[in-house]
């Protein structure tokens, strides 16, 4: 238990791959949720599909949350196999519990050096005694019990979860769980360690159980994406496979493309045939697509692209999360290629950038970059519904009938109007050689340079408003920062602001174009800057560097993944540069 | 094309642009555009309603001299693109156009899974065997021991690719062959294609008389299929191993297999799947 928050808990659940740990973790957060809390839960696991090493973090909380807490107040070990390759996601504290089943062998030594107590609970065997039983369901009786959570609700939660696999299911998984919830260890023993009880229930309607992915995909939806191509790759597929069913119910059509050199193809054709269209992918995908973006920007049509970050390069780790597809996303694309790249900073974010851009796109008839990451992606988070109001943005810019039509014409805003196929009249050819106006091929200096001042002009003009970055606080130290990682940089404001500093957080949203005059203006009276992200290399660090003039000190707290920045490190590193 | 009396027929010159093409004089790509102009204009297509997709290379080039709705894309990945433009607006003619590098060297994976899928494509592959725009060098197609091109001196010393068997194997359900010297026939042919409900691949004999001038030859070996359009695919495999690659007319229709559909008339509002995520 975190003495200084008593309401704040955090429990991994590990497995074999198979071994229901997943399972156990969703059910949970969901329980929490009916049960009046707010919470997390991030999904860790190796690259096997089963028989890997699998487990549930989720942090629990009377307060909205969004990142992980820094260590663990309860594991739960389904069995020991690959304990390994997780410990170290993992930490615990002096005053963790260890529940683990004795019949699953000895408790690893990393583990068992933590000093930590141990709850010995035979879980196999005690799942044994019903037919159908799974310890994955004792696990949850003993959790919901451990948090003081209502087992009618779970009942209700496990006849919508297992309702449609047959009654004999729904009643052997009800029979485990309450197994769990009524052992009298674990009665006896959390009579000693009091978990968060449930909060108020009356909210319950206000919050949602949102994975970034599915944000994603919703923010796609309500900025009018009708069309996606899609090519599996972890951990971008969830994305794709939420829209198949969805796109498909309101008329719109996915395709499976053979490759991502397919795909973003697709994307350009269908919103040239004047659909919004969207694909999702990770860096290597986001790699081989890089090509067809640049035409993208050149032929001036709209396309949207989100790239789940993962960690790299090459295939890197690709369950696991980092922010390093950020230079490729600015840098990739060959030629003088203005273009836009957004970055998500928590769950509920993943819906409102992934709809600006969608809108944007339309808008300014360019490419448009989202970026997110594995961390956001592939965790579910319950949080307060999703509000936020966009900026009135113009949709696609249509050709008037019955005029001379210049597909490319240099416009004062740079954006030009767009016919699309069946409008008469206005036949053109899209075009990635350099054009005229009217988008005949042409060499000439002056309708090239004519041509790039458009393309330049429409994004860099373009009035972004407030969205740009999301900036709290104040005072003369600000945490300058981008992606999931503001999640653990705003909880560490919090920390250090109750401990009475005053801290400015400012993340950034819009990463390209840059808006130097805008940061300027967000950062007046700091003098230190500590910029915070999750890369070896300091890919952001060297954005700034790049992108910005900031006139205070600067330092930088990066590191690679998998292991995510926590707000601990972050309030560590800010103690260590006031010495 | 507007008119208040009766409507008059649309003439091929209506589907030209103005743009002057820049191929070569004696380049058999100017008989295809005039093939394809022919075609559209006997199935009385509204202009705006077309559209042509193009890659990159020396035939790709005629998106911009057609007067319909076009893309001149990136190399190799025309049939992908016209794919998206095809799911998203399945009331369109889309068709497609290419070189065999553009087609089968660098699209190729493209190729056999626009034939898989069979979508109502029409794509017209202008097989010169040999990439013009880079000046001369060996593609897919050219023959082993062609010696010309300086990138492979000794040539290339490896099997051409045969495109209508690979067509055949990856599951076109409409295949023939053209030549550029026949436009008539040419354009007969395309209007077959652009009628068949499925994915309809076209490859065209056009010389290129710039860098392979043994290509002149090929209007006295040309000949017709010795037998008629078959739906055996077994039949057209057969014909397609000792036709020498230069008999032209329609292999192969086989109209069993369902042209891929775009699903519509969805109704539900995006609302709907917001309510999901409510506790």
């Amino acid at each position: 238990m975190n003495a200084t928050q008593p309401c704040d808990f955090s429990i991994a659940i590990t497995g074999s791959g198979g071994a229901g740990a997943i399972t156990a973790g969703e059910l949970l957060l969901s329980l929490a949720g009916r049960n009046g809390c707010f919470g997390i839960m991030r999904r860790s696991f190796g690259p096997q599909i089963r028989g890997g090493e699998a487990a549930s973090l989720v942090r629990l909380a009377h307060r909205p949350i969004e990142c992980m807490n820094d260590r663990f107040d309860l594991l739960l070990a389904l069995d020991w196999q690959n304990a390994d390759r997780f410990a170290d996601e993992i930490p615990l504290h002096a005053d963790s519990v260890i529940i683990a089943d004795p019949a699953m062998g000895a408790v690893p030594a990393v583990i068992r050096d933590l000093g930590t107590d141990l709850i010995e609970l035979p879980m196999k065997s005690m799942a044994g005694e019903i037919e159908g039983g799974r310890p994955n369901m004792i696990a949850l009786g003993v959790l919901a019990h451990w948090l003081g959570y209502c087992p009618d609700q779970a009942g209700e939660l496990i006849e919508h979860t297992f309702g449609g696999k047959g009654e004999a299911i729904v009643s052997a998984a009800r029979a485990t769980f309450d197994r769990g919830f009524t052992e009298p260890l674990i009665v006896e023993a959390r009579r000693a360690r009091v978990g968060p009880g449930p909060c108020d229930a009356e909210t319950a309607g206000e919050r949602w159980d949102l994975s970034g992915n599915e944000g994603c995909g919703l923010g796609a939806l309500r900025g009018g994406v009708r069309f996606a191509a899609a090519y599996p790759i972890t951990p971008a597929s969830d994305l794709l496979e939420w829209l198949a069913p969805r796109l498909e119910a309101l008329g719109g059509e996915l395709l499976q493309a053979e490759d991502e050199l397919a795909s973003i193809n697709m994307v350009i054709g269908a919103s040239f045939g004047g659909v919004p269209s969207l694909t999702a992918t990770s860096g290597p995908g986001l790699a081989l697509m890089t090509e067809a973006m640049g035409l993208a920007v050149a032929a001036e049509v709209p396309a949207v692209v989100v790239n789940v970050m993962r960690g790299g390069p090459s295939t890197g780790i690709p369950t696991k999360s980092e922010q390093v597809d950020l230079n490729l996303a600015l840098h990739g694309l060959h030629g003088d290629a203005p273009h836009l790249v957004l970055g998500a900073l928590d769950h509920a974010d993943c819906v409102l950038v992934t709809e600006w851009g969608v809108r944007l796109a339309e808008a300014l008839q360019t490419l448009v970059i989202v970026l997110t990451d594995q961390n956001l992606a592939q965790s579910r988070a319950l949080i307060p519904r999703p509000a936020y109001d966009l900026p009135a943005i113009p949709k696609r810019r249509l050709p008037d009938s019955g005029t001379d039509y210049a597909r490319y014409a240099l416009t004062a805003d740079g954006v030009s109007p767009m016919a699309i196929p069946g409008q008469a009249g206005a036949c053109y050819v899209a075009d990635g050689l350099e054009h005229t106006e009217t988008g005949k091929p042409s060499t000439a200096a002056a309708d090239h340079a004519a041509q790039l001042d458009k393309r330049r002009r429409k994004i860099e003009d373009f009035d972004y408003g407030e969205l740009w970055a999301d900036v709290r606080g104040d005072g003369d130290l600000a945490l300058l920062t981008w992606g999931s990682t503001s999640t653990a940089v705003r909880e560490a404001a919090e920390r250090l602001r109750d401990g009475g500093r005053s801290v400015r957080v400012i993340a950034l949203r819009l990463l390209l174009p840059a808006r130097p005059a805008r940061l300027a203006a967000a950062l007046d009276g700091v003098q230190r800057v500590l910029v915070v992200e999750q890369s070896h290399g300091r890919q952001f660090w060297h954005y700034l560097r790049s992108q910005y003039t900031i006139d205070a000190d600067m330092r930088g707290l990066a590191r690679p993944g998998p292991l995510l920045i926590t707000p601990g490190e972050i309030v560590a590193a800010v103690d260590d540069w006031s010495g | 094309m507007e008119t208040a009396m009766a409507p008059v027929p649309p003439r091929p010159k209506d589907y030209k642009s103005d743009i002057k093409p820049i191929w070569c004089p004696g380049c058999g790509d100017f008989a295809v555009l005039s093939a394809i102009t022919k075609a559209l204009a006997f199935r009385e297509l509204p202009r705006e309603d077309v559209a042509m997709i193009t890659g990159i290379g020396c035939s790709s080039r005629i998106a911009a001299y057609t007067g319909v709705y076009g893309f001149h894309g990136v190399h190799g990945r025309a049939l992908a693109l016209a794919a998206g433009l095809k799911a998203a607006r399945p009331e369109l003619t889309v068709l497609v156009a290419g070189g065999d590098g553009d087609g089968l060297s660098i699209g190729g994976n493209h190729f056999i899974h626009a034939c898989r899928r069979n979508m109502d494509l029409t794509y017209v592959l202008m097989d010169n065997q040999v990439y013009g725009m880079t000046k001369g060098q060996a593609s897919p197609t050219t023959a082993a021991d062609w010696t010309r091109s300086k990138l492979t001196p000794h040539g290339t010393g490896i099997r051409p690719f045969q495109p209508a068997a690979m067509a055949l194997t990856a599951g076109a359900t409409f295949i023939a062959r053209g030549f550029s010297g026949d436009p008539n026939g040419l354009a007969k042919i395309l209007v077959e294609a652009i009628a068949h409900p499925g994915f309809s691949f076209v490859q065209v004999l056009s010389p290129c008389l710039t860098f392979r001038p043994e290509q002149k030859d090929w209007k006295n070996a040309v000949r017709s299929f010795a037998d008629e359009e078959t739906d055996d695919p077994v039949a057209a495999a057969a014909r397609l191993q000792d036709d020498g690659a230069l008999a032209t007319g329609i292999l192969y229709r086989d109209p069993r297999f369902p042209a891929y559909r775009s699903r519509t008339g969805g109704e539900a509002r995006v609302a709907d799947f917001e309510e999901a995520f409510a506790l």
